[in-house]
């Protein structure tokens, strides 16, 4: 008995020390896993196109190897701040518009007792289930019905509609935990309902908003079939279809080079994004309103 | 003027079977402190909300210094409340929490800052003034939303169990707070609870609930003393009182071997005895009515023992429970022989389970 402690001990050492070095590679693998496709196309963007072309692989380039040329070649050829520009309206209004309409929405199915709830909201479910693939073809006939083709209408409109589901469904079980106290105390104080709605409500609801906010403008600014469908005008498209048309000098040559360079660029934006309003997100708001 | 608050037929009703308020009647003037205390699911926490605003009734009314408020909106009431989970806005600091029910109604920004101000003094918020709900304790949010139901001076005051998130510790300090805080007020204030201690030191008086219905209204002392019925008997009090039923006899319970003589005037054939256990006590002669039994169990309460006792004498074997003081070395199975004060028992109808009166019929109090 005596003898087995020592041995124990030794073991309880050892093992934490084992520990601290298999989470930190296993972190790093993962990283490295999920981050890989993006790192290629990063480091793709900054080589020379020998160095792109070059087998083996040159996964460290040299000094004389790393150039500019595909940014500028991007810019060059193509309106690509257009198409930045383009994306960027796109995504902001159909966010603006699936907030603006879906938070009251989800409001309204969270607090008010609606005869049918459970209907409505499984037809937004269902809504979501619905792969947008099999809706384009419909949609481009409604778009060219409207005269909407080459407009970004047609684009804010449907991205809006797409990401509604999800805003309603999001949001509702966001108020769901809303603490009902709060707005009963705004009513007692002698709030209106709108003034309540803005000055108690929205304030607590700016994490789970910028949340919702974030998904939608994504799924908006990598939008494919609808941008590629439905605007032909080269200085209306997004960046995902301008770069997935980017071009070489002949049909043989695919410009890996400037398609990198595109990849990144159309990045950027949106890791920006998730990095500003990351803190509000993380932030939670209501803590202190109540209890806990 | 004097602050009044009155229910009149008072019912609430969601659905024809599930009416959690029915047909409830009672004032309060200024100065009184009414608790409504119940088990949960007994309507107490509705009739808060009606009074306040926050539903609607189904028929009955709210009258408010004697005008009907039954139709206006909480914000049009003058009432102030405080919350279970105090309810502060989160991303307001707390001298705007206190102020914003002052700003809506467009009270001049003077009167606004000397109203804080005086209230800040009363309760020691002034260090707190600018900070966030989030950076307060348990304690301090609880003061803050007292602090805003005070600065409105509202025509009554309406508190939805705001102790029952506190630590036990806590709760006792600020229970006392309480009392002296809304007994200087001079206003009506509805307090609702489910803890009978919080009831019974607080009130000035107590309306029992159950089922929707009122059971009892009285002072606090007359509900512990003279429980109107057998469930406000068994809810007040604890440990729970001790419910035998009995046969009679020409006017006597047989209890054992002794009768005891019933309230004047009754003559049925059964009839339920209840005492509370610090009132039954060890025998001491041979004369005074008192059971045979066997004890069973002892429970250290600290200043008492709790101890249940199986009584042996008659056809079913029955529990009653006693709390004995520490002198009283009984062990498990330690025969007893406890004695029933006649003075501390409480006499209930085996049918209704409403209380047998020793008088005249009229002094019964039943809601």
């Amino acid at each position: 008995m005596t003898t087995a402690f020592p041995e124990n001990q030794q073991t309880t050492v050892h093992r934490p020390s084992i520990r601290r070095f298999i989470l930190p590679i296993a972190v790093a693998l993962t990283v490295l896993f999920c981050l890989a496709p993006i790192l290629w196309e990063l480091l793709t963007s900054f080589k020379t196109d020998d160095a792109i072309a070059e087998i083996p692989n040159v996964y460290f380039p040299g000094p004389n190897q790393l150039t500019l040329d595909q940014y500028q070649k991007l810019f060059e050829r193509r309106p690509f701040l257009n198409y930045l520009f383009n994306s960027f309206l796109v995504s902001l209004a159909s966010t603006v518009l699936a907030l603006g309409i879906g938070a009251p929405a989800a409001y309204a199915l969270a607090r008010l007792k609606l005869q049918g709830e459970r209907i409505i909201l499984a037809g937004v479910l269902i809504v979501t289930l619905f792969p947008p693939i099999l809706l384009f073809l419909g949609l481009l006939d409604i778009v060219r019905y409207l005269n909407l083709g080459n407009n970004y209408l047609s684009l804010i409109i449907p991205y809006t509609a797409i990401n509604l589901p999800l805003t309603i469904l999001v949001m509702r079980s966001f108020f769901q935990q809303l603490p009902k106290d709060l707005e009963d105390a705004a009513r007692v104080d002698g709030y209106s309902t709108p003034r309540m709605l803005l000055d108690i409500v929205l304030p607590m609801t700016l994490p789970a908003l910028a949340t919702t906010g974030i998904l939608t403008f994504i799924a908006a600014w990598n939008e494919f079939i609808f941008a590629l469908t439905f605007i032909t005008r080269e200085d209306m498209k997004t960046v995902p279809v301008a770069g997935a048309q980017l071009g070489g000098a002949s049909p043989f040559e695919i410009p890996f080079g400037p398609i990198a360079a595109a990849t990144v660029l159309g990045t950027i934006p949106l890791v920006l994004l998730v990095l500003i309003f990351q803190r509000r997100i993380v932030q939670g708001l209501t803590s202190g309103a109540v209890k806990g | 003027m004097n602050k009044k608050l009155e229910l009149v037929d008072l019912r609430k009703a969601y659905t024809p079977t599930v009416v959690p308020v029915k047909d409830i009647s009672l004032s309060v003037g200024a100065g009184e402190f009414l608790t409504l205390l119940g088990p949960s699911g007994c309507g107490k926490s509705t009739i808060l909300r009606l009074i306040a605003g926050l539903e609607q009734p189904s028929s009955g009314k709210v009258l408010l210094n004697g005008q009907d408020v039954s139709r206006l909106s909480p914000g049009d009431r003058n009432i102030a409340m405080v919350f279970q989970s105090y309810a502060l806005y989160p991303h307001m600091t707390v001298y705007e929490n206190i102020a914003s029910g002052l700003k809506l109604r467009k009270t001049p920004s003077g009167e606004v800052q000397s109203r804080i101000h005086e209230v800040a003094d009363f309760l020691g918020l002034h260090e707190l003034m600018h900070r966030k709900p989030g950076q307060l304790s348990g304690g301090q949010r609880q003061r803050v939303a007292v602090a805003r139901t005070l600065v409105r001076r509202p025509d009554v005051f309406l508190l939805d169990e705001p102790l029952s998130n506190l630590d036990a510790l806590l709760r006792e300090h600020v229970r006392a707070e309480l009392k002296q805080l809304f007994g200087s007020q001079n206003t009506p204030v509805v307090y609702v609870t489910h803890d009978q201690t919080e009831a019974m030191t607080l009130s000035t008086r107590v309306a029992v609930l159950n089922n929707g219905y009122l059971q009892q209204l009285d002072t606090p002392e007359r509900i512990y003393t003279e429980p109107a019925n057998r469930f406000v008997a068994g809810f007040i009090g604890s440990p729970q009182m001790n419910f035998l039923q009995v046969k009679c006899e020409a006017g006597r319970a047989i209890v054992g071997n002794s009768r005891i003589p019933l309230p004047l005037g009754s003559n049925t054939k059964e009839i339920i005895l209840g005492i509370r256990p610090e009132h039954v006590h060890v025998a001491q002669s041979s004369n005074e009515p008192a059971l045979d039994g066997q004890v069973f169990l002892v429970e250290n309460l600290g200043m008492h023992n709790l101890v249940s006792v199986r009584i042996v004498s008659g056809e079913e074997p029955i529990t009653v429970r006693a709390l004995l003081g520490m002198e009283h070395r009984l062990a498990t199975n330690a025969p007893v022989r406890l004695a029933f004060p006649p003075d501390s028992i409480n006499w209930f109808d085996v049918g209704t389970g409403d209380r047998v009166e020793a008088t005249t019929p009229s002094m019964v109090r039943n809601g």
